[in-house]
């Protein structure tokens, strides 16, 4: 019994709670059993009692949360020694409207520290591991999240994307995930990491669930003045066909792209064929300043990390290593409770930022940026979509980049380009290379959020894809 | 590229105690990564307006009304040493 409830989708389980035809209880107790035997390490807390059952879209529906999300009462960790044990007084926007919409809280779940990762090796509290090979990793910096959904834990999450950390773990698992519009959701009570790149979004088995979750969670939200929401809000999508569309390929992400493992090319091929044979008209385009985004996203993004990690002091919450004075207490309690890798991105940033360098680097590096958003809206003039793989490779083995930080970054090639432009994009699987899936990315405009869910459904249609994972 | 001394600054303004083996460490990974950012030096850029805010948004404005903020006790439960209803920390110089 606990196993069909688990197969079903969020969009099913919903409309059987609707019709009493499921118990909420039931299906959240399935859940919470299953996130109790998670043996992929992608919980950090679970909920032990289930808590009222709201009425809404997600009305009974279990969702797990990135730990990077602020939840009132419940350990918020985002991954970091730093904030061990630490219950925020508040309750982050995109929760609570999760909540408002029906949805309980599961659990929170792994990411890698404070989302700079892409591979979930960053997490002070252990990697998570990939549901389809326990031996490698399932991307990240939304890890948790991902494995969770794979894995059959939970049958959906909300992470979070400042570089691909939403679209790169789902790709790597094989379920679908989407970032959205700069300003499409909230970011209140979102830790933040890069705030001029973070969004908030779903992960999801289909594409009509990632509808349900966005359609959720998107919004104006006086907290954030950022944010914007998406106009009409997000229809569930039905488009068959894709007649009347077009798409372009980027031949800097995809053809010319350098590391793109064969597999995944193949898979990528393959993907394009069945665009056409569904009616999309698909050519080749380009974005010249594409294979810059990561030197211009390794700059910015560390950058504006530095100033928002500044507030981990050891003053206000987390975890404080005593030190003679004010200064070495400060400087005690970083080194304790940060990571390598978050070191390694403060130091980045901190050198960018610091004088002498700053025109040279950030100064440049938001030109890049600028220049990013420029190609894709020329490309835009032409089409309707631009696809590329997600990820250049399939899940690679735990500990095979972890010495290498560069070669960690390059993973993040053809997902970090969007997020600069501020663009949104999704990630659905569309096969497997070596027994292990391989995502399809598809970006639009701004705010074309319903379009890209739509072509994205009568693709996914379109391709079946079944495959569940081992560890499910 | 980076040096031992220039890590050893960069610490000392991000407020961050660095081992000697970190700084190592740091000054390779630090000097490997900004080798491969340094191609952004290739483009030419002259002219290009920097991107700071990516949706172009207007002024955002709510009404001034006061209101009720987090409950002072509520804050202080997540501090690491809170005392007399505020943040205790150690002598800025001891």
């Amino acid at each position: 019994m606990a196993g069909e409830l688990i197969d079903l989708t969020v969009a099913g389980a919903a409309e059987q709670i609707r019709s009493g035809e499921l118990s909420a209880d039931e299906y959240f107790d399935a859940y919470r059993e299953a996130a109790a035997g998670d043996s992929l390490n992608a919980f950090l807390w679970t909920a032990e009692e289930a808590g009222e059952a709201g009425e809404g879209p997600l009305g009974g529906i279990p969702v797990a949360v990135k730990d990077i999300f602020c939840t009132n009462g419940i350990p918020t960790t985002a991954g970091s020694k730093i904030l061990e044990g630490y219950r925020p007084p508040y309750t982050a926007t995109a929760v609570r409207k999760l909540r408002e919409a029906g949805a309980r809280v599961l659990g929170k779940v792994n990411m890698d520290e404070f989302a700079m990762g892409s591979s979930n090796e960053n997490s002070a509290y252990g990697p998570v591991l990939n549901p389809w090979d326990s031996g490698r990793v399932p991307g990240g910096s939304s890890g948790g999240s991902a494995a969770a959904v794979a894995g059959r834990l939970a049958p959906c999450a909300i992470g979070t994307d400042t570089g691909g950390s939403i679209r790169q773990p789902a790709a790597l698992c094989g379920i679908v995930g989407m970032k959205p519009t700069y300003g499409a959701v909230s970011r209140y009570g979102m830790i933040a990491f890069a705030s001029s790149l973070d969004q908030c979004g779903p992960l999801t088995r289909d594409v009509t669930d990632a509808a349900l979750i966005l359609g959720a969670v998107e919004g104006r939200d006086p907290c954030d003045s950022t944010s914007i929401g998406i106009e009409g809000g997000v229809d569930l999508p039905k488009r068959e066909d894709l007649k009347g569309l077009s798409f372009g390929i980027p031949k800097e992400l995809a053809s010319e792209a350098e590391g793109i493992e064969s597999g995944v090319k193949e898979v990528f091929e393959r993907t394009v064929a069945l665009i056409e044979e569904l009616g999309g008209e698909v050519s080749e385009t380009e974005l010249p300043h594409a294979p810059h985004g990561i030197s211009a996203y390794y700059v910015l993004a560390p950058a504006e990390a530095s100033a928002n990690l500044a507030r981990f002091d050891g003053v206000r919450y987390g975890m404080r290593v005593n030190g003679d004075d004010l200064t070495e207490m400060y400087e005690e309690t970083r080194a304790e409770g940060f990571g390598a890798e978050v070191k390694r991105r403060i130091m980045l940033g901190t050198y960018a930022l610091s004088s002498g360098y700053y025109e040279a680097y950030y100064g440049r590096a938001q030109r890049v940026r600028t220049k990013i958003a420029e190609d894709f809206s020329k490309a835009f003039e032409s089409f309707d979509f631009v696809v590329t793989p997600t990820s250049p490779t399939v899940a690679f083995k735990l500990g095979a980049k972890t010495d290498d930080p560069l070669a960690m970054y390059l993973n993040d090639y053809c997902t970090v380009p969007m997020p600069l432009a501020g663009i949104p994009a999704i990630s659905i699987p569309s096969g497997l290379s070596e027994g292990l899936p391989v995502g399809l990315q598809l970006a639009g405009p701004a705010f074309s959020e319903n379009k890209i869910l739509d072509a994205s459904y009568a693709l996914e249609r379109a391709l079946g894809f079944e495959g569940i994972p081992r560890a499910a | 590229m980076i040096d031992r001394e220039q890590v050893l600054h960069v610490a000392k303004l991000a407020r961050l105690h660095l081992s000697d083996e970190e700084v190592e460490r740091m000054a390779s990974e630090l000097s490997g990564i900004l080798e491969h950012v340094e191609h952004i030096s290739e483009l030419d850029l002259d002219g290009v307006e920097p991107t700071s805010h990516v949706i172009a948004l207007q002024n955002v404005f709510r009404p001034d009304e006061p209101r009720p903020s987090w409950e002072r006790d509520e804050v202080l439960q997540s501090a690491p040493d809170p005392a007399s209803g505020a943040f205790r920390v150690p002598s800025p110089q001891a």
